[in-house]
Formats: C-alpha cells, sequence, structure tokens
C-alpha cells in the first residue's frame, strides 16, 4: 500500500516548559479531506503551523508525498511551500493591497505571473467563490467576515495547489453563512482534486467537509476514522465533544 | 538574594535579546538584501521613510542650527571669540547633531510605524500568509524598508545639514549681527568635506538600526492590539538608545587620527 499524500509520525511540539503536541500520529490520502476536531487550545493550529514549516517540531517526522519537510530550509522549503495553500482564521487579507491583488499575490509574486494575467485569473477566482468582479478593486477593509473569507479561499486556490489547509473557516460566522462557506469549500476542493486538512470545532462543518476526521485532545490524535462514523466511534472523548457535554473525560481547562 | 537573582535574570535575558537581535539582522541581511529584490515595495518604503520624513527632519534642523547659534555667540563672548559661531554651527550641525537629530526623528516616526504596521501583520497571520504564498516576508518586508531606510537616511541627513547650516546663518545674521558674505564664507573655508562624509556614513548606519528595530519588534509583537502597542514602543526606545550608543562608537572610531 503506497504511504498517504500526508504523513505526520509522533510529532512533538513544545513553547519553553508548555508541551503543545505530544506525539501526533494522523495521515491523509491523495484527495482526501481530513478534518481535524479539537477544543480550543488542543494545538490544532499548531499542528498546521508545523506542517506549513512556520513553526519546526522538535521529534517526529512529517512527510508530503514521501519527502521529509522537517528541517527543509531556504529554496527546498519555499518549493514545498509551492504546494500549499492556506485559508487563515482571519483570513488574514493583506490591507495594503486591493481585493484582486490579494487573489492574484500567489500568482504575481509566487509565480511571476503579469499582473494583466493574474488579475483575469483573480476575477474569475472571485466569481468562483460567489463575489463579483465590481469588488476587485476596493480595499479589504470594506469587505464584511463572510466576504473576507470568500476572498481568503479565493487566494489560496488561486495558485492552484495541491494541498490545502483551513484554519476554522466557519467560526465567526452565522449557521448560514457557515453553510455557503462549508460548500464553497467542498466544490473548489473538487475541482482542484486538492488533498485537504480543515481543523474546526464546528462539528456541522466537519461532518459536511471531512472525508475522515480526527480528533486531537491534550496534544494526542485520541480518534481517527472515516467521517459517517464518528456517530459510531464509542469512543468517549468523541461522545462528549461531538454531543457538547459538559460531563466526560475532557478535563476542561479554565 | 532575591535582588541579585533579579539582576542576574536580566543580564541573561538581555543577553538573549542581544542574541535574537543578531539572528534577525544576520537573516535581515541574508535573506532580505539578496535578490529577487522587490523594487515596487523597495520605492514604496522610499516615499515613505525618506520622503514623509522630510518636514520633521528639516524643521528640527532648522530650530537646532539656530539654538545651536545662540549658543555658541553666548558662550563665545565670555573669551572674545564671537567670530567663531559660523564654523561651529557648520562642525556641529555636520559631525553631530545633523545625524542624531535627523536620526532620533525618524525613530520616532519611522520606527514606530514600521513596529505597527508589521506587529498588526503579525498578529492577523499576514506574515504567515505570505509564507504560504510563496513570498519570504524577509524578502518582501524587511528588506525593502532596511534598504530604503539606509539609502534615505544619509539623503536625510545631507539636507538636514544645509538647513541646519542656514538656520545658524539667519540668527546669526537677523539677530547676532553677522555679516552675510563673511558668515558664508567663514562656513565654506572651514567645513571640510570629512565632516559631511562622517555624518553621511553615520546616517546610513543609524538608517540600518531604525529599520531593523522596527522590523524586529513588529515580527515578533504577540497579543493583538496591546502587543502591537507594546511593539511600538519598543521599538522607538530601543531604536533611540542604539542610536546614541553607535553615535559615540562611530565618532571615536572616525574621528580617532
Ligand atoms: N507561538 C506560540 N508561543 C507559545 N505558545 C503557543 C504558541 N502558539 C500556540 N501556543 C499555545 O499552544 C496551545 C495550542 O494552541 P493552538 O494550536 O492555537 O490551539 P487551537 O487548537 O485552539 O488551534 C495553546 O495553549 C497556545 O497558547
Ligand atoms: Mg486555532
Amino acid at each position: 500500500m503506497p504511504e498517504p499524500h500526508i504523513v505526520l509520525e509522533n510529532v512533538h511540539k513544545s513553547f519553553g516548559t508548555k508541551h503543545v503536541l505530544k506525539g501526533v500520529n494522523v495521515g491523509v490520502g491523495k484527495g482526501r479531506s481530513l478534518v481535524v476536531i479539537g477544543g480550543s487550545g488542543s494545538g490544532k493550529s499548531v499542528t498546521l503551523k508545523c506542517i506549513l514549516g512556520l513553526l519546526h517540531p522538535e521529534k517526529g517526522s512529517i512527510r508530503v508525498g514521501g519527502k521529509e519537510i522537517i528541517g527543509l530550509e531556504g529554496p527546498a522549503l519555499d518549493q514545498m511551500m509551492g504546494r500549499f495553500g492556506m485559508v487563515f482564521q482571519g483570513a488574514a487579507l493583506f490591507d495594503s493591497l486591493s481585493v484582486w491583488r490579494n487573489v492574484a499575490f500567489g500568482l504575481i509574486q509566487g509565480r511571476k505571473m503579469k499582473p494583466s494575467e493574474a488579475r483575469v485569473i483573480a476575477i474569475d477566482k472571485l466569481a468562483e467563490v460567489g463575489l463579483g468582479a465590481e469588488l476587485a478593486d476596493i480595499s479589504p477593509a470594506e469587505l464584511s467576515g463572510g466576504m473576507r473569507k470568500r476572498v481568503g479561499l479565493a487566494r489560496a486556490i488561486a495558485p492552484e495547489p495541491e494541498i490545502i489547509f483551513f484554519d476554522e473557516p466557519t467560526t465567526g460566522l452565522d449557521p448560514i453563512m457557515g453553510d455557503v462557506i462549508n460548500n464553497l469549500i467542498v466544490d473548489s476542493v473538487k475541482r482542484l482534486g486538492a488533498t485537504t486538512i480543515t481543523i474546526t470545532h464546528d462539528m456541522a462543518s466537519a461532518r459536511k467537509i471531512g472525508d475522515d476526521i480526527a480528533m486531537i485532545y491534550k496534544g494526542k490524535i485520541v480518534w481517527c476514522g472515516p467521517a459517517d462514523e464518528i456517530d459510531r466511534s464509542n469512543n468517549p472523548y468523541v461522545d462528549q465533544f461531538i454531543h457538547g457535554r459538559e460531563e466526560g473525560p475532557i478535563e476542561i481547562e479554565l | 538574594m532575591t535582588f541579585l537573582a533579579t539582576i542576574g535574570s536580566f543580564i541573561f535575558s538581555m543577553f538573549a535579546e542581544v542574541g535574537r537581535v543578531s539572528i534577525f539582522a544576520r537573516d535581515a541581511v541574508l535573506r532580505g538584501l539578496l535578490p529577487p529584490w522587490y523594487f515596487r515595495q523597495l520605492f514604496e518604503q522610499i516615499i515613505r521613510i525618506g520622503y514623509n520624513s522630510l518636514p520633521v527632519v528639516g524643521l528640527t534642523a532648522f530650530f537646532t542650527g539656530g539654538a545651536l547659534a545662540l549658543q555658541i555667540y553666548i558662550g563665545g563672548t565670555r573669551y572674545n571669540a564671537e567670530n567663531l559661531v559660523s564654523s561651529i554651527v557648520a562642525l556641529g550641525i555636520t559631525r553631530e547633531l545633523g545625524p542624531v537629530m535627523a536620526g532620533l526623528m525618524v525613530t520616532g516616526r519611522v520606527a514606530a510605524a514600521i513596529a505597527a504596521e508589521l506587529g498588526t501583520m503579525r498578529v492577523t497571520e499576514q506574515i504567515d500568509a505570505l509564507t504560504t504564498l510563496s513570498t519570504n516576508p524577509f524578502k518582501y518586508l524587511v528588506g525593502p524598508r532596511i534598504l530604503a531606510a539606509v539609502i534615505t537616511m544619509p539623503i536625510l541627513v545631507g539636507i538636514a545639514d544645509i538647513i541646519g547650516i542656514f538656520g545658524g546663518f539667519v540668527v546669526g545674521t537677523s539677530s547676532l549681527g553677522f555679516n552675510y558674505a563673511a558668515y558664508i564664507k567663514n562656513t565654506t573655508d572651514f567645513v571640510q568635506v570629512a565632516d559631511v562624509t562622517s555624518g553621511l556614513i553615520k546616517a546610513a548606519v543609524f538608517g540600518f538600526i531604525i529599520a531593523l528595530m522596527g522590523c524586529y519588534h513588529g515580527f515578533n509583537s504577540k497579543g493583538g492590539a496591546q502587543g502591537v502597542g507594546r511593539a511600538t514602543t519598543n521599538a522607538v526606545v530601543s531604536g533611540s538608545i542604539l542610536i546614541l550608543a553607535a553615535n559615540y562608537a562611530l565618532t571615536s572610531l572616525l574621528f580617532s587620527e
């Protein structure tokens, strides 16, 4: 059996004396969608940032397409980054650039495309996420939360990455807008055939986006399985989390 | 005992900070200043750092030159040395006050602005976003700012020299009774090229310090709006202190014949 597209093996990450990831093991098959669920502060974002090379784990292995990425530096790391796209929790749009320049950023700066060509693609991608061309020249500061998420999504998919990460794509949106974003994610990922990892604590989103779901608790994966089996996991952590109960094995940190 | 421990931990954390700044400076130079260059960013920063600082630097230089002329005149009359006013104003401005005053004023304006801008980009994950879009933040953000500051500070100080000397000239001729032609002749006869170039070298170093401190504190800010505010303050304070320290080191180095 070939190795999954993305593999994390025994990944450890600490900040000072705070041990955040304590041996994360998880894998995602090519073209599949993994959703990582878990409470706030459980290490979801840290896990993503380790894969993205923004944080450096002390121990373990992270392989993408069979290639170890821990310890990559310089051009090798940049090249690996070129295969990734990321949608940030707060969208992380560049305030100093117009909407279309945000969407075209990876094309112009990363792919060295001519701005006139990149603009055409950017407006295409905006349409894909349901935004009209009239928004192209305004500043991101003038957009609503849902629109910012859409622009962030358009920016991430514009360079057509083979792997996309989503950090809490629906947090802070109303349920209807959350569903709209979920559908956009499913559609655009399908169109690209990309492998994705989404982190969220929104179960509706997890069920909609995920082929597989993994649950992280105290820096370890406590359960992992197909999304449609999550209700039959027989895992006390998963059951407590998906039903949102106060009683159970999960210690609530204040 | 706790007193000693406090001093000890303060000294340790100071050395740790010096180490972090040095690593950041190395990355800024090695990664930020080597190609590919972002000319659009560089041009934008030259306008923001250099051109927009002109009014502040010009006004500061003018009043400093004027005050210097008054002081030297008052001091000079005690030894019948009033005619030294023009030459000492010129020396003081070109060697010391031009670069130092411009450096401090630009620190207040530019280091603060850079730290606030990059700090906001850090806490809103915009710097991480750059990396995921195949753009190295050191090349895209740090390099252009440092280069722009190193290029524009000597130009700003050159202009400050002229305006500062002019400030002395205005005070000297209008309220101290110097003759126009004699004042100008005294200045041009006395000032040497080395006086001016030493000030311009200082200016380039100060430019590096200003942009480095702004970028370093901006990049390392954490914890929302409050963290960005802290970064801004730290950039200005550390930038100013480093400029004064570097000024002393450069003065003793450049004039050590
Ligand atoms: N850069 C950092 N420095 C120190 N601690 C951090 C850093 N990033 C995250 N942490 C800590 O790691 C823990 C997990 O954070 P995170 O992965 O962001 O949680 P979440 O699962 O909500 O995304 C938190 O307790 C957080 O305080
Ligand atoms: Mg998070």
